[in-house]
């Protein structure tokens, strides 16, 4: 005990260090991010937004991504309600206060023959910024995949002006919904299931990204990460920033995106895990350290963006139809790109040094340390990958959604955790199995009718709760001895 | 803490190796009525594999374990006589954890059934299966290392109504029971000498203690038959014979002892029947001594090292074996 | 000065907020899950929501008061069933999983259109709804009542009624917790908390050992949020995973496993957060905007944890030696 004590307290001194350099630069990256923030200013409304004044302006649109003029929507709220009708250009009325409107639009003034892609939005007003709600009005039912899968059609959001403390949790997904998620009524057509499978295996290949080093992260040091969605986040923001504010070509801001991430896993590992390694902190510890982690980089993140959604592309999306699969073309250059990176990952696991180490360090800490596996380097360079995958993932996701929130990677790590359980926790290519069978089952399950498309990702946990009732060690896990 | 027992553990798997040479062992073996007639009952049992005994108090048959393609354990036939201590050996890898979790409800087998005082249970649950009389202690010691010694004690003790939730509400109900429960707590840890260290958190005891702490546990519960792992893995040499001796002195106040166990030479001395397990399958049983010479037993055992004696310590010392298994078990 | 003195009469009003009784109500749930059963319940918010749900539509409904209050503690002993029978058997990383997952799920079902009619949809229910009940059974005169600095109206939302009322739970719930944790039956969530294989062999049903604690600790948590929504209003957003988080830093402060601990890491927690915000909004007007010093504190708040977590794991309270950290 005695002879442990010089390194118990020099890895205290270090850890304090690094808390403390982690903590000064978030802040001076908020103070940064604070005048570019409020730099992004709104297109010409009627109502001006400033620090005192919140607008709400509806958006409505024809199946060309044209403004439709003429469309009554009713703006309710707390205490305020106010009919407005859609012009040529944009409108925008001033909300007496912040909070959650909800925007109706009034069935009775759409175009012969047409009908809107939902009838409702949910917006949350904020001083000093416009809160958008886009209804796309088109002939026939709602307008299933047909190109305009990805235009953003999420509201700004994410109110933190409550009195009690936590902030607001704001928009449901996260992701910009695509317009097409809300199935009217009635039982789908082929085309329509089909055309969500492949939306589904889009959405799984991204997400496998993601689950991958999460599940990695599990099986080499024991942790669940919470923080793990906040990486997510963390690419998109980062892939939004590259474009926008940098001016970076895309291939290049993806390059940027990784490297930075995957910095930020590294920077982690030497100030925060390796320290509480040589400690020899409890895992149950560690994880709430995650949690702490996820809590700090949420803020951190909601000082560059706030609670807007906001476009890595600041083009409109091109569709392109693939096998009767209509989706962006940056969503097929995504999934190009996602199943590279994947076989790339498969390539370094299975056939070289540092992976096999890796599978190994994951199966065994204690038996790799052995045979002369150095795990501490494997785990560095498992929280260097998996960050690194995250942000790609989360950069991709963003691309091809067509815009993100601060909340997008508090939704995939739920969706993360339940792909990792389904295919094993700790083995890394369980995770991509469970990965695609997530993406699928959230994206078809739009198909069923009434289902809100807010609840899709409900059947994440449905799932998560069926494998730990019947196969707790998933598809590809092994059965363990206890005790 | 967390920091306090990482570096403690270490400590205690890097015991020096158990040196203990057959008198001191054979001068722990207390010559008591009970073992001689137990000798002489199992004297007229033949020593061969599943073999039936003449008064079991626990029968297992045909149980199978696998682990994906790998069968952990595969046992045909297995009976163990009640009042006696049977011990059960084999090479690191041979099943005999597994099969422990199997008879005490901790693992489920993939086939199999086995009986205890007559009653079927091979799927009951472990907490019941305790409740029933067969208590058990880990390889790794489990005590509780942020509750106090008596605490622990008084944990295991069965049926007190202040473990019922509503039951604990209210305090006269229990506070009767709980007293009773300490009286014979001290008396057990008395018997143990953890008397004066009833009031130190579990955590700050010996490995060796913990072992003890652990045995004394499971008496509280009152158990017709307990079974012991590896009850001599990383404990103080000092502390080896007076385990011995604890172990025997259960079965003299007349419990059945089951116990797993590397170190040949503590289990030639104190058991009364021994049982070899190898690659999942029983290999030999019968008497410690006609055991040893059983050449199934030195293939199992010993591999390539024919020559070498069954008694060896370099070869079997308990605190390596219990650190390869240790590993293992991180699996 | 003026300023300095307004800020501080502000932080001492957190002291005894509802909101403040409310959090010490959450973080007495998560100790009894966390502190001396060991388990990692990270969706609390997700319970504080039944409860708020269950609590404000029952009232809608038509219910009286102590009916409302105990359908919103119902719900929140449904949800512990509910999330506890699939995960309690199995490793305790699942039910963190688990509880996450349905904390965003409840949360993303309470603000969906399929049931907007009960739940009020994203906007959720205003506080008018459902406040008529209790405010009603308050004993005090009508007027403002002033004690110290602090000045509240006797009756309405904000009130010295909400917060008699609010602290009283909170007072029963740590009544109750001491009762039953200082009983046998809390030295078996201990042991469960150390071991539970060990308690398993020793013969007791670890499972519903776990499932009561999982039960008793969710009823804490809803009516947590029954608290929680009974001066505002219930709004699905307002309690998310932010929420859970807090109430973890909270009951971390004060010391998991220790009986006041909740409490005084709610109260201190409170305190020094608006301190910090208001003091901020104040010196840093010129600096950065009014959203970004909020979100600052969060980031504060998030580093703070980590430091609690790593440095003193124990929080205030604890006894650095039964400190509620798994040393496995």
């Amino acid at each position: 005990m005695t002879a442990d004590r010089p390194i118990a307290s020099a890895a205290r001194r270090i850890l304090a260090v690094g808390v403390a350099a982690l903590a000064a630069a978030t802040a001076s990256a908020a103070m940064l991010a604070a005048p570019a923030a409020a730099s992004t200013t709104d297109v010409a409304t009627t109502c001006t937004p400033d620090g005192t004044t919140a607008c709400v302006s509806p958006v409505v649109l024809d199946s060309d991504n044209e403004p439709l003029p003429g469309i009554d929507v009713t703006i309710a709220g707390p205490g305020f309600e106010q009919v407005v009708t859609s012009t040529d250009g944009p409108v925008s009325v001033a909300v007496p206060e912040v909070g959650t409107y909800t925007l109706t639009i009034d069935e009775d003034t759409l175009p012969e023959g047409t009908t809107a892609n939902a009838t409702e939005r949910q917006v949350t007003a904020q001083l000093g910024s416009t809160a958008r709600g886009a209804f796309r009005v088109g002939e026939g039912v709602a307008p299933e995949g047909g190109g305009a899968t990805d235009e953003p059609t999420e509201p700004a959001d994410g109110g933190t002006s409550d009195g009690a403390g936590a902030g607001g949790e704001g928009e449901d997904t996260g992701i910009g919904a695509d317009g097409s998620t809300q199935n009217v009524s009635g039982w789908p057509a082929f085309s329509q299931v089909w055309q969500q499978f492949g939306s589904g295996i889009r959405f799984g290949l991204l997400l496998a990204l993601a689950s991958v080093g999460l599940s990695l992260i599990y099986g080499t040091t024991g942790i669940s990460a919470f923080s793990h969605g906040e990486q997510v986040t963390l690419g998109a923001l980062l892939g939004f920033i590259s474009v926008n504010w940098w001016g970076l070509p895309v291939p290049v801001a993806v390059v940027v995106t990784i490297l930075v991430c995957a910095g930020t896993g590294w920077l982690q590992d030497m100030v925060l895990w390796g320290p509480l390694r040589k400690r020899g902190t409890p895992v149950m510890q560690l994880m709430i350290v995650t949690i702490g982690l996820s809590m700090a980089l949420q803020y951190v993140i909601q000082m560059f963006i706030g609670g807007r959604s906001q476009r890595v592309l600041p083009s409109n999306a091109q569709p392109l139809e693939l096998a009767g699969i209509t989706l962006s073309t940056a969503s097929w250059i995504s999934m190009a790109v996602a199943v590279v990176v994947i076989g790339a990952m498969a390539w370094f696991l299975t056939q070289t040094r540092i992976g096999q180490a890796t599978r190994a360090v994951s199966d065994n800490a204690a038996l790799a340390a052995a045979t002369g596996i150095n795990p501490d380097r494997i785990v560095r360079i498992v929280w260097i990958m998996s960050t690194g995958l995250a942000g790609l993932s989360g950069m991709l996701l963003a691309i091809s959604f067509g815009s993100f929130t601060w909340t997008l990677g508090m939704i995939l790590l739920l969706l993360m955790f339940a792909a990792v359980t389904l295919g094993g926790m700790g083995t890394a290519f369980g995770a991509l199995a469970g990965s695609i069978v997530i993406g699928i089952v959230v994206e078809m399950s739009t198909l069923i009718p009434g289902m809100p498309s807010s609840l899709r990702y409900a059947s994440g946990l449905l799932i998560l709760i069926l494998v730990l009732l019947v196969r707790p060690q998933g598809l590809l896990g092994r059965a363990v001895r206890v005790g | 803490m967390s920091a306090e027992n990482t570096t403690e553990k270490p400590a205690e798997n890097t015991t020096e190796p158990v040196e203990l040479d057959d008198e001191t062992l054979a001068a722990t073996v207390v010559d008591s009525e009970t073992a001689r007639q137990v000798t002489e009952t199992l004297a007229g049992v033949e020593p061969k594999v599943g073999v039936a005994k003449p008064d079991p108090i626990l029968r297992a048959t045909g149980v199978q374990r696998r682990f994906g393609g790998m069968t952990a354990v595969d046992v045909d036939h297995l009976e163990v006589q009640r009042g006696a201590i049977t011990a059960l050996i084999g090479p690191n890898g041979a099943g005999k954890t597994t099969f422990f979790n199997l008879l005490t409800g901790f693992d489920k087998p993939n086939q199999g059934t086995w009986e205890f005082e007559g009653k079927q249970i091979a799927r009951t649950s472990a907490a019941k299966l305790a409740r029933s009389g067969m208590v058990r202690t880990f390889q790794l010691t489990k005590a509780l290392s942020r509750l106090t010694v008596l605490q622990n004690m008084l944990l295991a003790a069965p049926d007190n109504p202040g473990e019922n939730l509503f039951g604990a509400l209210f305090r006269p109900l229990w506070s009767g029971v709980e007293k009773r429960n300490t009286e014979k707590a001290l008396e057990i840890l008395e018997r143990f000498n953890l008397a004066q260290k009833k009031d130190d958190f579990a955590g700050s005891l010996s490995g060796g203690q913990r072992k003890l702490l652990e045995m004394a546990r499971a008496l509280m519960t009152d158990p017709a038959m307990i079974m012991l792992d590896e009850p001599m893995a990383g404990v103080n040499p000092a502390l080896v014979q007076s385990l011995l001796g604890h172990i025997q002195a259960l079965r003299d106040d007349g419990m059945t002892v089951l116990f797993v166990e590397h170190d040949m030479h503590a289990v030639r001395h104190i058991s009364d029947w021994v049982v070899v397990m190898a690659e999942g399958r029983i290999v030999a049983e019968g008497p410690p001594t006609s055991v040893m010479q059983d050449q199934a037993v030195v293939d199992a055992y010993l591999g390539a090292h024919h020559d070498t004696d069954l008694g060896d310590d370099s070869l079997l010392d308990p605190a390596v074996l219990a650190r390869l298994e240790a590993e293992e078990e991180k699996r | 000065m003026d300023e300095l003195s307004r800020i501080l009469i502000q932080a001492l009003g957190q002291l005894i907020a509802p909101a403040t009784a409310a959090y010490a109500l959450a973080a007495i749930g998560l100790n009894l899950h966390f502190g001396y059963t060991g388990l990692l319940n990270i969706g609390q918010a997700g319970f504080m929501l039944m409860g708020a749900y269950g609590f404000a539509i029952a009232t809608i409904e038509g219910a009286p008061f102590w009916l409302a209050f105990l359908v919103s503690a119902g719900a929140g002993a449904l949800l512990a069933l509910l999330l506890g029978i699939p995960t309690l058997k199995l490793r305790g990383d699942y039910l963190a999983i688990v509880t996450i997952s349905a904390a965003e799920i409840i949360r993303f079902a309470g603000r969906s259109t399929l049931w907007a009619d009960y739940t009020g949809g994203a906007s959720g229910l205003a506080g008018s709804t459902y406040k008529g009940p209790f405010q009603a059974l308050s004993p005090l005169p009508d007027g403002r009542t002033t004690i110290g600095p602090l000045e509240y109206l006797n009756n309405g939302s904000d009130s010295w009624w909400t917060r008699i009322f609010a602290w009283s739970v909170v007072l029963v719930a740590v009544l109750l917790v001491w009762l039953i944790t200082r009983s046998p039956w809390g030295r078996v969530l201990k042991g469960i908390r150390e071991d539970e294989d060990a308690v398993r062999a020793l013969g007791k049903n670890v499972f519903a050992y776990k499932m009561q604690a999982l039960v008793l600790g969710g009823v804490a948590g809803s009516l947590a949020g029954l608290l929680f929504v009974l001066p505002i209003s219930v709004a699905p957003d307002n309690m998310g995973r932010t929420l859970t988080f807090f109430v973890w830093t909270v009951m971390l402060l004060g010391g998991a496993a220790t009986l006041f601990g909740p409490v005084l890491g709610a109260m201190l927690f409170f305190f020094v957060y608006m301190l910090l915000r208001t003091g901020m909004r104040a010196g840093l007007a010129d600096v950065m905007p009014a959203q970004n010093v909020e979100h600052l504190a969060g980031l504060m708040v998030g580093v703070a944890l980590m430091c609690i977590v790593i440095f003193r794991p124990q929080g205030i309270l604890g006894n650095k030696k039964e400190l509620a950290f798994d040393v496995r």
